[in-house]
């Protein structure tokens, strides 16, 4: 290239093409990641799922020895664990956010606020073990017996309180999944009803509602679309979580009735077995689990997003 | 009158139950905290902090898993955070809304919340079993593939939030696009770009999912970035499951270690970011 100019703008632009590439190949690098997320647990998993097809899913069976493997009870771990931990976490985060946005002195909302989205950093780590050490006794000891007398001859319901108090188990693992994603959904849903104009709330007031009739008409419906995002988003954690859940779900491939009974989900079974596991069904078999619970997590979490980008929209258009 | 009466009583009984779901659930954190710090602090030693982790039932410390926790954490930030930063630049000041720039914010956001588990698998897949072992480098690259989201995010709001005067000045002088985003953007924001590589630390550096089953452990001092290597996490995993008393109260010494760092870590993360809106207001 004929240098015309002073080379200095030439030089300008070399530079500028290369910063430009630098920061264009960044970018693509995120695409390039979930794509290889999603290509390298595909194969991965394909010994596994070529083998034993779609009754992958669909069975219960997992044995190491005879190699046989099939994912339902890890699935249904994960989708009860995870039920139980929203039944629990949604109402009392709700609370909270209600609490902190409605109803909290003004001196207490911020520090209040601050420490519940610190609490959102804590690692998961350290609910797995407080949950072993402190919740899975004390539940053993004083609600399990308790849930068992009062529930478990109830009609219906009673099957899923019935057993010994093993301490460890799906119940407990939900319980503690539960308190792991309570600062995070108490946290969004704050955002969320901060999103509300005071002067939709004032109008309400001014019409003569009581507090309660403000949030449940006024504040709710306007924020219904972030609250549905911040609950899913809490669902997509849970449903991936691995170490709160490792310590305390006590491994068990098998589906019962019970809620106290010991159990599984996708990533204890992962976080367990894999440095473990012998013979390449086995392990294939292990990232089939992790590729199904890559599928549902994207799911939910995209639904997730999708919601909370048509919050942000509106509350733009609104600006 | 009565009906007045009722929607009162409605009223009372949900601010209450707002009320008691707020203390139910700061309570149960607060027992969470209690515990740690009473656990951690009777487990805390001098000897955790120069003696490696002990065989089984032995005593020891956990200095060879903090060294690793340091190095691995400090090698996925240095690899991750750049490619974060860079990304996030081409969202914020190039691709800005072209359809491409908006699949990546979207997976961006997908990838800021997936399960750790998954990550560790994919590099397990695409390094430990390419090299045939374990090893510090693919735990590394497991917690860049973390920190990447959340620089990337940060580092995008941050430029969106420099003023756009200060944009058109710089391009008014002459000056490109790099030497503007170098030059003017990059030192406006600077203080945000930090706090979101400070939450990316705190994020990977509490991460045990991801490093079972790619820098899985290592019982002595590692300086083999080829080779397994103590981390924080792994041992709180496997040394809190074990039947040893000693082994216990070291998990948990470490448990307070790791949330102490991080709790400082997003602490300083949001000072800095009060400071910069202080800054902002002036």
């Amino acid at each position: 290239m004929a240098i015309i100019e002073p080379g200095h703008a030439a030089k300008q632009l070399i530079y500028e093409r290369i910063f430009r590439s630098a920061t264009f190949t960044a970018a693509i690098l995120v695409l390039l990641i979930l794509g290889g997320v999603a290509a390298s647990l595909l194969r991965g998993a394909w010994p596994a799922l070529s083998h034993f097809g779609f009754a992958f899913v669909t069975r219960e069976i997992w044995n190491p020895v005879t190699d046989q493997f099939g994912a339902l009870a890890p699935i249904y771990g994960t989708v009860i664990t995870s039920l139980i931990a929203m039944l629990l976490a949604v109402p009392a985060g709700f609370g909270i956010a209600l609490f902190l946005t409605e109803l909290c002195p003004p001196l207490l909302k911020r520090p209040i606020g601050v420490a519940v989205e610190l609490l959102a950093a804590v690692p998961s780590i350290i609910f797995g073990i407080w949950g072993l050490f402190v919740l899975a006794p004390v539940l053993q000891r004083h609600v399990q017996p308790w849930l068992i007398g009062s529930l478990g001859n109830a009609p219906a319901i009673g099957r899923l309180f019935k057993g010994p108090p093993y301490g460890i188990g799906i119940l407990t693992a939900g319980v503690v999944l539960a308190i792991m994603v309570l600062p995070f959904i108490a946290a969004t849903m704050r955002d969320v009803f901060d999103t509300v104009p005071a002067m939709l709330k004032e109008s309400g007031y001014g019409l003569g509602a009581t507090t309660w009739e403000v949030i449940w008409n006024v504040v709710v419906p306007h924020s219904r679309v972030g609250i549905v995002g911040g609950v899913m988003l809490g669902l997509g954690r849970a449903l991936g979580e691995t170490m709160a859940v490792t310590f305390v779900i006590g491994n068990a491939h098998r589906i019962s009735s019970s809620l106290l009974a010991p159990g599984t989900t996708i990533s204890s079974a992962i976080a367990n077995e894999f440095t473990e596991a012998v013979g390449d069904l086995y392990t294939s078999s292990l990232i089939a689990l992790g590729l199904l619970l890559f599928l549902i997590t994207f799911t939910v979490i995209a639904l997730a997003q999708a919601k909370l980008r048509r919050l942000e929209r509106r509350v733009g258009a609104a600006v | 009158m009565n009906r007045r009466m009722l929607r009162k009583f409605k009223n009372g009984a949900f601010l209450t139950l707002s009320l008691l779901a707020t203390l139910t659930g700061l309570a149960c954190l607060a027992a969470l905290l209690w515990t740690l710090i009473s656990r951690g602090l009777a487990g805390m030693s001098s000897r955790i902090f120069t003696q490696m982790t002990p065989p089984p039932g032995g005593q020891g410390g956990l200095l060879n898993a903090l060294y690793g926790s340091g190095v691995m954490t400090l090698l996925g930030i240095l690899i991750g955070s750049p490619i974060g930063v860079l990304a996030g630049t081409y969202l914020a000041e190039y691709g800005r809304s072209s359809r491409l720039s908006t699949a990546i914010r979207f997976i961006n956001d997908v990838l800021l919340s997936a399960p750790s588990i998954i990550i560790g698998l994919f590099v397990y897949e695409v390094v430990v079993v390419r090299m045939g072992h374990f090893s510090a480098i693919a735990g590394a690259l497991a917690l860049a593939v973390l920190a990447i989201p959340v620089t990337l995010r940060t580092t995008e709001d941050m430029l969106n939030l420099v003023p756009i005067g200060m944009k058109d000045s710089s391009a008014a002088l002459g000056a490109y696009p790099w030497r503007t985003i170098l030059s003017v953007l990059y030192p406006a924001a600077r203080s945000g770009i930090v706090t979101g590589l400070l939450l990316a630390i705190a994020r990977i550096s509490g991460e045990t999912a991801p490093l079972l089953f790619t820098a899985l452990n290592n019982q002595f001092w590692s300086n083999n970035l080829n080779a397994p290597m103590a981390n924080l996490p792994v041992v709180i995993f496997q040394f809190a499951l074990s039947p040893y008393k000693d082994w216990q109260d070291l998990a948990w010494a470490g448990a307070l270690i790791i949330t102490v760092t991080i709790l400082l870590l997003s602490i300083s993360a949001r000072v800095l970011l009060a400071l910069l809106q202080l800054q902002r207001g002036s």
